[in-house]
């Protein structure tokens, strides 16, 4: 039995309203609103970003899986906000928490699915008996550009999990991968803000992947979503996952969860793997659990998970998703928000 | 350029190796060679609890031209758990919140950039424990 | 061991001095010390100088200045020891003509701030770069939070810290060489910009341009030079961790303590002796824990003592006529130098209107960084 042996969630305590972006930029924050459903975003406050998140929730996961950081042999972080554009986010990550040297390191990318690419990566080394334990991180802290559509919902989390073969609390049953070249959102290399294209990021891209890869693995697994008890689907707004949930037969009790993206916004890498985390959180051994990304450019990464009787003993060994969630928040004004993001021009 | 002064610190910024005396236990934080206790030169390498209380603390509103950007922000002294002393910034929480004797954790948080093209320097600072 | 003398002082103005560089200030406070001694000949020469590398890019600064003040080919040494940089200078003075191996030796400080040095990162080398600096923290910082762990531990209140600065300035405004010569109020400390918390801008010394000096030699060659002799009956030095999270008690700075003992013993004179005494304020709070490390009150009350007038002129025990570093300026590496000159100049009754009347036996304390270092001088005018 190959799977998840230790999982751990980081997101960051600053928040900005939707109404206080929308009201800056005069649009209606009702409409806004109802037409994302989602409220609020996490802000990284200005020490914070994709390596200081990995690190937390990593050692949440290890915290979790109770063993020896360093018989991890990968360590595996995507994002498409690594803090450099050439050296890995997973070097600080390694030292930080006393991995390696002994070990595999690289960084991945693939807009918000290079959480779930770096899960495949780990699971597959463990799986072919590479090694005994491998970690894989979907963490990014990715901006919006101002006023554009994607500044309500572009935000900071990241979620760890580590691959093993003993105590396993969450078994991989299946993994499936779909993949093509569909440019529905991209970021030019030196360009501080990404390109999308509005509508077409939609039917073409997101809904596309998505549903043929959660049912290509149906298929595969000969399973219906009626066998689930949950299902995670990439969250960029809170619309899109409900619809994908619905198309492929799940019930809204089944999607709820994982649907974190109203109070924290998409936070890209760590969208699915995070709604994952949190519903690993309160999932039953015997539960089967449905995880599919997406990331732009485009393609999905679905995994069907299997919940054991090690979760019981594995889950409160570190603080839950909603336990971060519930502690205080400081909400900041599009001012602050705008200084703490680097989108003003400073002399230097 | 700052790399290899910044490269040897990083077991103690990223991990807070210390070391403990063999004679005397004192725990230098960071390590030394000579124990300012009892004299002694060897040690065992021991990573500091990562929790503590504060000791003292400041906001600081004036800071040098790295950190001026980031003002105000609480740095403060920190006593961990088994009983080393640091400096670290206090984030993540109202200056009103701060208090000699509250609890903190020690997290890993970037803590200065070398200008636009630099390194990123990590290290630990402090978060009120909840 | 010879007994040694002061005879000669020397100083600019202080202030921001832009048409002045490095070199200008020191000789012109060297030349009015070897005129107010009148001795024809330096035997050798220590200047103290916080750091001349990071604020001009200049070291090697004892041969230059040896050089510029016309003397190049004698002994000159550059001494450091953070802001204790000046009293420093006139120890290993006071030591090279104790030892015999010089008769007339020159001790000087001087540094040059506004020469548009990031001040702030410059001033925090003088704390543990990799273990304080590094996280942010800053000289007005440090102290900050030794004023709130003195404030929770005795109760000293924002008004004692405030009196300090009110205090230094009144003296400050009868000193022509400072650089405020304005008194300002209790109000308008309290009121004045937020440093760290709870310092504010008027709770810290300034940055300065300026120099100091000093022409020390034997008590013998100095009675022969005409002057009032004042005797250095005491020259002691001690240090601490430069961290401040490595002292015990975070209230307390110990290596104060440990050189105003080792000062006591040398001059055979406690506390109740002294006429005056300049202190190191580098902020207010530091000259309240100055006061209870060289015993002159009780832990925890120098607060009290300062708001109940006890170091004014005219009080119980004048502390800072000169205006102390808060008033008259803290270029640090000239101002250990600066305290000596202020006690001779007391102890000489050339003081003018801030006169101790009858001053004759002295103190000086100068400190670098958070404590790390301590240089005390006590000295004493032979009627």
């Amino acid at each position: 039995m190959v799977g998840i042996v230790g999982y751990g969630s980081y997101i960051p305590r600053y928040r900005i309203k939707v109404d206080e972006i929308a009201r800056k930029w005069g649009k209606d924050p009702e409409s806004i609103k109802n037409g994302l459903l989602v409220y609020e975003k996490t802000v990284p406050a200005m020490d914070e970003d994709t390596i200081t998140i990995s690190v937390q929730a990593a050692r949440y996961a290890i915290q979790r899986a109770q063993i020896d950081p360093k018989e991890i042999g990968a360590v595996y972080i995507g994002s498409e906000s690594h803090p450099y554009a050439v050296k890995p986010s997973g070097t600080i990550l390694i030292d930080a928490l006393g991995i390696g040297p002994d070990v595999h390191v690289a960084d991945y990318e693939f807009a918000c699915k290079a959480g779930t690419e770096a899960m495949y990566v780990a699971y597959s080394h463990v799986k072919s008996g590479e090694m005994k334990f491998a970690l894989g991180i979907g963490a990014d802290t990715s901006q919006g550009a101002p006023g554009d559509a994607l500044e309500f919902t572009a935000s900071a989390g990241g979620s760890a999990f580590i691959f093993g073969k003993e105590r396993v609390l969450a078994e991989v049953e299946a993994t499936y991968s779909y993949t093509s070249d569909t440019g529905d959102f991209w970021r030019r290399e030196g360009r501080m803000y990404p390109m999308h294209g509005g509508r077409f990021t939609g039917e073409p891209a997101y809904f596309r992947h998505v549903i043929s890869a959660g049912r290509a693995i149906l298929k595969q697994t000969g399973l219906t979503a009626k066998d689930f008890a949950y299902a995670i689907f990439h969250m960029p707004n809170g619309k899109f996952p409900l619809k994908a949930g619905k198309i492929l037969g799940f019930s809204r009790e089944q999607l709820e969860p994982g649907w974190i993206v109203p109070w924290i916004g998409n936070t890209y890498s760590g969208s699915s793997i995070t709604g994952f985390s949190a519903t690993l959180d309160v999932a039953k051994p015997g539960d089967r659990i449905l995880l599919v990304s997406f990331g732009s450019g485009a393609g999905s990464d679905a995994f069907v998970f299997r919940v054991t009787e090690e979760i019981e003993k594995a889950r409160n060994r570190a603080p839950t998703f909603r336990e971060l969630m519930e502690r205080s928040k400081f909400y900041l004004s599009y001012g602050e928000y705008a200084k703490f993001r680097g989108k003003i021009h400073m002399n230097d | 350029m700052i790399v290899p002064r910044y490269t040897r610190e990083i077991p103690q910024r990223y991990r807070l190796e210390a070391g403990r005396c063999k004679k005397c236990g004192y725990l230098a934080f960071p390590p030394r060679q000579v124990c300012p206790e009892c004299g002694h030169r060897e040690f065992d390498t021991v990573p500091l609890k990562p929790e503590g209380k504060i000791l003292t603390f400041t906001v600081v509103h004036v800071a040098a031209d790295a950190f001026s950007t980031q003002t105000p922000f609480a740095v403060g002294i920190i006593e961990t758990d088994d009983g080393a002393r640091l400096t670290a910034q206090i984030v993540d929480c109202k200056p009103e919140d701060l208090a000699i004797g509250k609890r903190v954790q020690l997290m890993l948080r970037c803590i200065q950039k070398e200008g636009k093209a630099g390194i990123l320097q990590y290290g630990y600072k402090a978060v009120l424990a909840e | 061991m010879r007994e040694v003398a002061i005879v000669g002082v020397g100083m600019t103005p202080f202030g921001e001095l832009w048409n002045k560089s490095l070199r200008d200030l020191f000789v012109e406070a060297a030349l009015e010390a070897i005129d107010d001694a009148g001795v024809d000949r330096i035997d050798s020469l220590y200047v103290g100088s916080m750091s001349p590398g990071l604020f001009v890019a200049q070291e090697h600064i004892g041969s230059l200045l040896a050089d510029y003040l016309g003397m190049a080919g004698i002994p000159a040494t550059r001494v450091e020891s953070a802001c204790a940089s000046g009293g420093a200078a006139v120890r290993m003075a006071v030591l090279d003509v104790m030892s015999g191996a010089s008769d007339i030796v020159l001790a000087g400080g001087v540094e040059k701030m506004t020469d548009g040095v990031d001040t702030t990162f410059a001033l925090a080398t003088a704390a543990d770069q990799e273990y304080e600096a590094f996280h942010g923290i800053t000289f007005p910082g440090l102290y900050a939070m030794i004023a709130r762990a003195h404030m929770e531990k005795y109760g000293t209140t924002r008004e004692h810290l405030a009196d300090v600065a009110v205090k230094n300035h009144e003296h400050g405004a009868l000193n022509p060489k400072a650089q405020y010569r304005n008194r300002i109020t209790r109000e308008q400390v309290l009121q004045s910009t937020m440093v760290a918390d709870p310092l504010r801008l008027l709770d810290c010394s300034p940055i300065t341009d300026g120099a100091a000096a000093v022409i020390v030699t034997t008590v013998e060659l100095a009675k022969k030079l005409g002057k009032p002799v004042v005797k250095v009956k005491a020259s002691a030095q001690a240090t601490d961790a430069i961290a401040l999270h490595a002292r015990k008690d975070l209230t307390r700075i110990p290596a104060v303590e440990k050189a105003a003992q080792k000062a006591y013993k040398q001059a055979g004179i406690g506390p109740e002796d002294l006429n005056l005494v300049e202190v190191h304020d580098c902020f207010t709070i530091a000259e309240l824990v100055v006061m209870e490390e060289l015993g002159l009150v009780e832990r925890g009350k120098a607060g009290e003592a300062v708001s109940s007038g006890m170091t004014r002129l005219g009080g119980k025990l004048p502390i800072n006529t000169s205006g102390g570093l808060k008033a008259k300026g803290h270029p640090v590496g000239a101002t250990g130098v600066a305290q000596v000159i202020e006690v001779v100049l007391q102890l000489r009754g050339e003081a003018g209107e801030r006169q101790v009347s009858g001053a004759r036996l002295g103190m000086t304390q100068n400190m670098g960084g958070s404590g790390g270092s301590c240089v005390i001088h006590i000295l004493e005018v032979e009627s």
